[in-house]
């Protein structure tokens, strides 16, 4: 960025300023520490000058917003234009409780649903089913049928509202929900708006809520690709997660590398079954966390965006900008939340939360501060609300685009962690590529390594947690905790039962048939799934049909 | 010489955090104890014949999802009809402090909470298993 003589000239001022100001105070005052190490481990310099981004040549890697590489965001006006999407990931109980919330938030000024399904729906099983004993309604709302769904977005208008679902596994059923539920409102299949996870890859990496092996997962994400983008072209049709990586231990570095590496697995795999990049890679969206080490997570999210349109640009051959734009969500980092004085939590939440806007991202989940306790309260949720619209309102932060680029630390460090990135990409491939990889348990070791290694840290008090390793009080919290109603269990299971004796079983067992045939098949499995539910087959059923032809994935265990 | 201390660490129902319980596990193994892991979704059926099979002294449940209210209960009850109530019983998770009290009446040994060192868990392992 700077000519070679004035370089030359600012390596001798630093040298002199080295030998002679440093020097001075560090012979009388060591620093705190002897290392400085970013919360993945990486060495942080006491200054970054023009020396280290000497190399960086503006218009290649950084440019402007809305054009290629979109280091400085996807959009030419950012937030000056619209501010990023407010988006509670919420869901307990029945749908009747979640439809609630769902309501609380939009009257609360929520521009987006974000819906949390509990385990056995996530799981492929009704909520009478025994795997599901103690796990109805938890940590996301039951849905069992297409009756619950109507239930859950009762009063909301589907052709006003976008929905983002945390579904995977079973995201093809869900989404055929949404769809039949959006029609009997009256919105048809190209008006809708939202996303679905579906992204099964991190699932076995590091989520766990896998039902399938990993071949008829990836054909079932294939065909949600092609179906979508023929008659839901409005739909993010997956939402590749680093989230779920992060929070089970991985560094930044390895989030991001394992993310794309999943997001090529998929273009590669979609491309293989003949479909044409550039009509299903613009509808490809991201998903990540941000932890609490402020400037690593803003280099890693500038980072994201310039690695992935040049992937798609060079690997995939995508010829349609929109194809190489990497829009991503954000969540804060729960694993960053402690049960130890939790009002603390807000703070950390709030520094997360900035990150994640100065990185650029276009929507984002607050955590709330009693999430180390149980699912949140309305009165917490409420301030992990405030809190984003405090950043986006009264801080002035989203004034300008991607207001920290020229900063020498920041362009250091997304060219640092791009770098590291490429390596993991190198690696990755020389083991076979992901699926390969995973099967041999990279990915599980490199996780449990990063995560053992930060808890000894943590216990070493090398890394400092306040209120956990320091500043302790030992003092407890009284908190108001959501406590989800017990009933709901039962209440479910007899609705099951009533839903079974009122359909048109003749019908549901015909369609069952279909589905069956299907997945033995190569039809793609999406119309099938949508009959299906319109006539109120059960998640269940279908799974089941689907676990008898596809087989279930058994995990291997390493720690 | 001392016998090794056997523990068996399981992921009830069907969460799938395991970050917890694999740094815990590793942080047992390192600290010499013989660590089996079963790995995600266990029915509590599954994992007292493995406590049993595998002849444990403690086992370590982890359940982040909030159903333990249903899964602990469940395990301790199997364990007594099996007559293996001698196997220590501790766990973790995202649990509230009320229902830590209510496990504890039922025969839940220890509940170890976010932020707990494993040094803390070690120790509490060490000296509580009947030898």
């Amino acid at each position: 960025m700077f000519e070679k003589d004035k370089l030359e000239e600012l390596k001798k001022e630093k040298k002199e300023w080295e030998e002679g100001s440093l020097k001075k105070v560090l012979d009388k005052f060591a620093e705190r520490k002897d290392e400085f190490m970013s919360i993945s481990d990486a060495p942080i310099e006491r200054l970054y000058t023009p020396e280290e981004v000497e190399g960086l040549d503006y218009s290649e890697k950084i440019g402007y917003p809305g054009q290629f590489p979109f280091t400085r965001g996807v959009q030419p006006t950012m937030y000056r234009g619209k501010l990023w999407t407010m988006r509670q990931y919420a869901g307990f109980g029945s749908a009747e409780d979640t439809n609630k919330r769902y309501k609380y938030l939009l009257d609360q000024g929520q521009t987006g649903l974000s819906v949390a399904f509990d385990l056995p729906t996530q799981m492929g099983y009704d909520s009478d089913h025994q795997m599901a004993l103690g796990e109805v309604g938890k940590c996301g709302v039951s849905i069992s049928s297409l009756k619950d769904m109507e239930t859950l977005f009762d009063g909301i208008p589907l052709d006003k509202v976008s929905t983002s679902m945390t579904i995977n596994s079973t995201a093809a059923i869900l989404l055929a929900m949404y769809i039949a539920v959006a029609g009997k409102q009256g919105v048809p299949p190209d008006k809708i708006t939202g996303t679905i996870q579906n992204d099964l890859l991190k699932e076995y990496i590091a989520r766990g809520t896998y039902i399938f092996p990993p071949a008829p997962s990836m054909r079932i994400v294939t065909d949600i690709f092609d179906y979508c983008s023929k008659n839901v072209p409005r739909w993010n049709t997956i939402s590749i997660s680093g989230y779920h990586i992060r929070e089970a231990g991985s560094t930044a570095a390895q989030e991001l590398a394992f993310t794309l590496a999943n997001g090529m697995t998929y273009v590669d795999s979609a491309i293989k079954k003949g479909l044409d990049v550039d009509k299903f890679a613009p509808r490809l969206s991201f998903f990540f966390n941000s932890h609490n080490d402020f400037f690593e997570e803003i280099a890693k999210f500038r980072a994201a965006r310039r690695i992935w349109a040049k992937i798609m640009a060079e690997k995939f051959g995508a010829k349609n900008p929109k194809s190489m734009m990497l829009r991503f969500h954000t969540q804060t980092a729960g694993c960053s939340l402690t049960a130890q004085q939790p009002y603390n939590n807000i703070i950390r939440t709030t520094l997360e939360a900035l990150s994640a806007v100065l990185g650029g991202t276009q929507s984002l989940h607050t955590n709330s501060m009693d999430e180390a306790f149980a699912l949140p309260s309305e009165e917490s949720v409420k301030v992990a609300l405030r809190t984003q619209q405090v950043i986006g309102f009264e801080s002035g932060v989203a004034n300008t685009i991607d207001p920290l680029a020229g900063s020498y630390f920041i362009e250091a460090l997304t060219d640092k962690i791009e770098k590291e990135v490429l390596e993991y990409f190198d690696q990755i491939e020389a083991l076979g590529g992901v699926l390969a990889a995973l099967e041999r348990g990279f990915f599980h070791k490199e996780i449990a390594n990063a995560s053992y290694r930060y808890q000894k840290e943590v216990e070493a008090a090398e890394k400092i947690v306040v209120g956990v390793n320091k500043f302790t009080t030992g003092e407890e919290t009284q908190m108001n905790l959501l406590k989800v109603d017990p009933g709901v269990q039962k209440k479910q299971e007899d609705q099951i039962k009533a839903l079974k004796e009122e359909r048109d079983n003749k019908k549901v067992e015909e369609l069952l048939g279909g589905i069956r045939q299907a997945a033995k098949g190569d039809d793609n499995l999406i119309p099938y799934i949508t009959e299906a539910v319109k006539e109120y087959a059960t998640l269940g059923e279908i799974c089941d049909v689907l676990r008898d032809v596809f087989g279930e994935y058994k995990e291997q265990t390493v720690f | 010489m001392d016998k090794k201390i056997r523990i068996l660490m399981a992921k009830p129902g069907l969460d799938g955090h395991d970050r917890g319980i694999k740094v815990v596990a590793r942080a047992l193994r390192d600290a010499g104890m013989e660590v089996v892991y079963t790995g995600l979704h266990q029915t509590p059926e599954q994992i007292v014949e493995a406590a049993i099979q595998e002849d444990v002294d403690a086992m370590g449940l982890s359940i982040l999802s909030g159903a333990h209210m249903a899964l602990f209960p469940k395990i301790i009850d199997l364990l007594k009809s099996n007559n293996a109530e001698d196997i220590l019983v501790t766990g973790g998770g995202i649990i509230p402090k009320e229902d830590i009290e209510e496990l504890k009446k039922m025969g839940v040994s220890a509940i170890f909470g976010p932020g707990t060192p494993t040094t803390e868990i070690i120790k509490y392992i060490e000296e509580n298993v009947k030898n």
